[in-house]
Parts: C-alpha cells; structure tokens; sequence
C-alpha cells in the first residue's frame, strides 16, 4: 500500500465485508430452522446476498492491500481482532423477531450508505456498491415488512420484537461513530458516517411507529468493532465458519 | 447495450448463446445480460467480460467455466476472462422474445424495473404478477424470495397454481 489514504481505503472495505460477511453467517444458520418454509428461503437468500457483496468488497480489499490475499484468504485466516465488522451483526440470532430487528436496523443503514457509496468517486467501490444497493433495497423491504407484521401482530409478537428493539438499539452507535479512517475518505470516498444518521431515525422511527413499538431511548452505546473489540460470540461464530479452510487449507471439491 | 468490438464478435456471440443459464435454462447466457462484452484480440486471444446478476449468484462459476469450455472447443484456445459490476445489471435488459420465453417456460417475466420512493411501502402496494399459466392478474405475491436469488413466489387464484416471478431489479 502506498500511503494513510490506500491504508484507510482498506480498513474501510474490510469493513464492508466483514459487516456482510458475518451477517450473512448468521442468518445461514437460520437455514432449515426458519419458522416458514417461505421465510427459511428468504433469510438464506438474503445471506447469500450479503456473502455475495462481502465477496466483492473482500476482494477489493485485497487488491487495495497489494499483499496477494484474496476474499478467502481474508475470510478464513484472519482472527476475530482483526475482524473489523460492527458487534451488532455478530450477535447470536435469538428467536426470529430479534433476527429480523437485528436486520431492520441493519438494512435501513445499509441502504443508505451503498446509496452514497455507489455515487463515490472510487469507479470499483461504486460499481460493487451499485449492485449491493439494488439488494440491499428488498432487504429493507422484507425486514421492514416483518418489523410491521410482528410488532402490529400479537401481543406476544409485538412484545418479543419491543425487546429485541430495547436490547439491541445501544448496539446502533456503531453504524455513526466516526474514526481516522472515515475523516480520511470522507467526502470524495465516503459518506460521513453520522451523515447518515437523520435519513436512518426517519426510516427506523417510521416503522417503529407505524409497527405500533416504542423506540428506545439513547442511553449507553457499545462500541469498538471498527477496532477489532468484539463480543465473546464472533470468536465461536468465526470457529465455525474458518474450521474447513483452516483444517484443510486450499481444499477444492 | 452489448458492445461488439470487430467482425469476429458475432461468432464469439453465436458460441456463448449456445450456453444456457444453469439455473433458468430457458435462456441463455448471452440474452440474460450476463456477457457484457466479447472481443477477438490481434493475438488471438478472446476476452470476454461477464457481469454477476447478483452479487451472490452460485451459477457464476459455473457460467465462467462453461464460457471457456465453449470457446477452447470451438478452436479459441486462449480465453480472459473479467468481471465487471457497471452497470449493475438489471431484468431491464432481457428483450421481449427472451421475456416470452420465460412466460413458456412457466416463469412470469418481469415488470419494468423502477425504484420505489419508500423504503419500507405500505403491504398493499405490491405489484400483482399476471399468472404465467393462465394470464389472470388474481395473484397473490406469496415471499420475494423463492427457489434463486432471482426468483420470487406466487399464487394463482384464478388457477389455483403456485407460480414463481423473475423478480424486476
């Protein structure tokens, strides 16, 4: 890599990947457990999605790095702190509500920035962009349905996504907080990540209200997995995914 | 649309219509969008650019690999192959024969692709496929998701057949 800009374009697109990578891990778990045989085939549709876009950003990511390492070798041979994913994504997938939540929040962000990212002066960056964002954009309809469904559904519906809404919002200060990497790309590259933040409390407080919950209050906000601090779960979650390349290192079939 | 560089292109473009998509048979590679670009270099070699139609498409290896096997046959020893995302791809690209051909094949095609203004539309609003067996438009969207990532599920209740959609995008 040549200077701090090639270095934080870098870290940028792990970031990317890794956000995509280890959702979409998760929600392959889901594979053959969804609660419908309709929403089993979508969770995994979206997961192939989002392992998809994680691809192309990896490989990007690679290229940027100059060290020869493809998207598999970034996926299977890093460990969890040098994982640059946000702690929101890897969090285990609890019942189907706080799934679809935990992607609700996810997806009305996700949507915005690839919106901004594919209009960026970086033609790879906004190309792979372009594509995630017509995904990204039945992601958010798919979980902003269910968030409709649910929390306007039973009591029972209704009072297991307001919890999961509750556990899961101080997980939210991630997808805007600000570091070097993001002053460095700013503007030309990037969006500013707290740029993002009205346009999403529109979308979120939207649905949140017209799914009849309650949107939680601000209050403490977890942080640190641009800088590799994780929860104890990525660790088991990268366990599973990394045992095959790691056991059998370049195996074909 | 599909660029044709040199007087070669057309028989390069012959080759690769021969190869069917793996997961929508009915057509094939070069009439779904996936070849962007085929061009006969001085040297002899093909290149031959390709786009995802999406980002996780499974076929793509597959379709890779086919595009080489189907040019080393026909004499095109060397072959280079590259992605390319820009333009994304889009169902806007499929012709109206190739939209007729999924109809027979008992996928209904897809509607014009446009981007809806809200991100999360009121559940009314979803667009009724007409039945591919049938034509009635007393079809209910069932999930946006279905058998491949392109792919959505109906229901006819006019027919009473369930039925899948090649999703607009």
């Amino acid at each position: 890599m040549r200077d701090s800009q090639e270095e934080a374009l870098f870290e940028y697109l792990l970031r990317l990947g890794d956000d995509r990578l280890v959702l979409g891990h998760r929600l392959s778990e889901w594979c053959g457990h969804g609660p419908i045989l309709e929403e089993d085939i979508a969770l995994a549709n979206v997961a192939l999605d989002l392992i998809g876009q994680a691809t192309h950003f990896l490989q990007l990511a690679g290229q940027v790095e100059g060290q020869g390492r493809d998207e598999d070798a970034l996926a299977y041979f890093r460990d969890a702190i040098d994982y640059r994913n946000i702690n929101l994504v890897e969090l285990p997938n609890g019942d189907f509500g706080r799934t679809i939540v935990r992607q609700f929040l996810f997806d009305a962000w996700s949507v915005l920035l690839l919106d901004r990212l594919q209009r960026a002066a970086h033609t790879r960056l906004a190309g792979v962009a372009a594509k995630a964002y017509k995904e990204a954009r039945y992601h958010v309809r798919h979980s902003g349905e269910w968030v409709l469904r649910l929390g306007d559904g039973t009591d029972e519906s209704h009072r297991r996504v307001q919890t999961a809404l509750d556990e899961l919002w101080p997980y939210t200060g991630e997808l805007f907080a600000a570091d070097e990497v993001d002053r460095l790309l700013a503007g030309a590259v990037a969006p500013e990540p707290a740029a993002l933040e009205p346009a999403w409390r529109e979308v979120v407080s939207d649905v949140v209200r017209r799914a009849t919950l309650t949107l939680p209050a601000d209050g403490y906000m977890h942080s640190g997995g641009r800088h590799g601090r994780h929860t104890e779960h990525l660790g088991h979650l990268l366990a599973e995914m990394q045992i095959l390349a790691r056991s059998h290192p370049g195996a074909k079939w | 649309m599909v660029s044709r560089a040199g007087a070669e292109a057309d028989a390069l473009f012959e080759v690769l219509r021969g190869i069917p998509d793996p997961e929508v048979p009915a057509l094939d590679i070069v009439e779904l969008g996936i070849v962007r670009r085929v061009e006969l270099r001085p040297d002899g070699a093909v290149a031959v650019e390709v786009t995802p139609t999406y980002s996780g498409c499974p076929a793509m290896h597959v379709i890779e690999q086919e595009i080489v096997a189907a040019l080393n046959a026909n004499g095109y020893d060397r072959v280079e192959l590259r992605t390319v995302y820009s333009p994304a791809w889009t169902t806007d690209w499929l012709s109206d024969a190739a939209k007729a051909k999924l109809k027979a094949y008992g996928i209904a095609p897809p509607d014009h692709a446009v981007v809806e203004q809200a991100l999360v539309p009121l559940l009314s609003s979803v667009r009724r496929a007409p039945c591919p067996y049938c034509s009635s438009s007393n079809t209910e969207r069932k999930s946006e998701f279905g058998s491949t990532a392109c792919k959505a599920i109906h229901y006819c209740h006019h027919c009473h057949q369930p039925f899948e959609e090649f999703k607009a995008i």
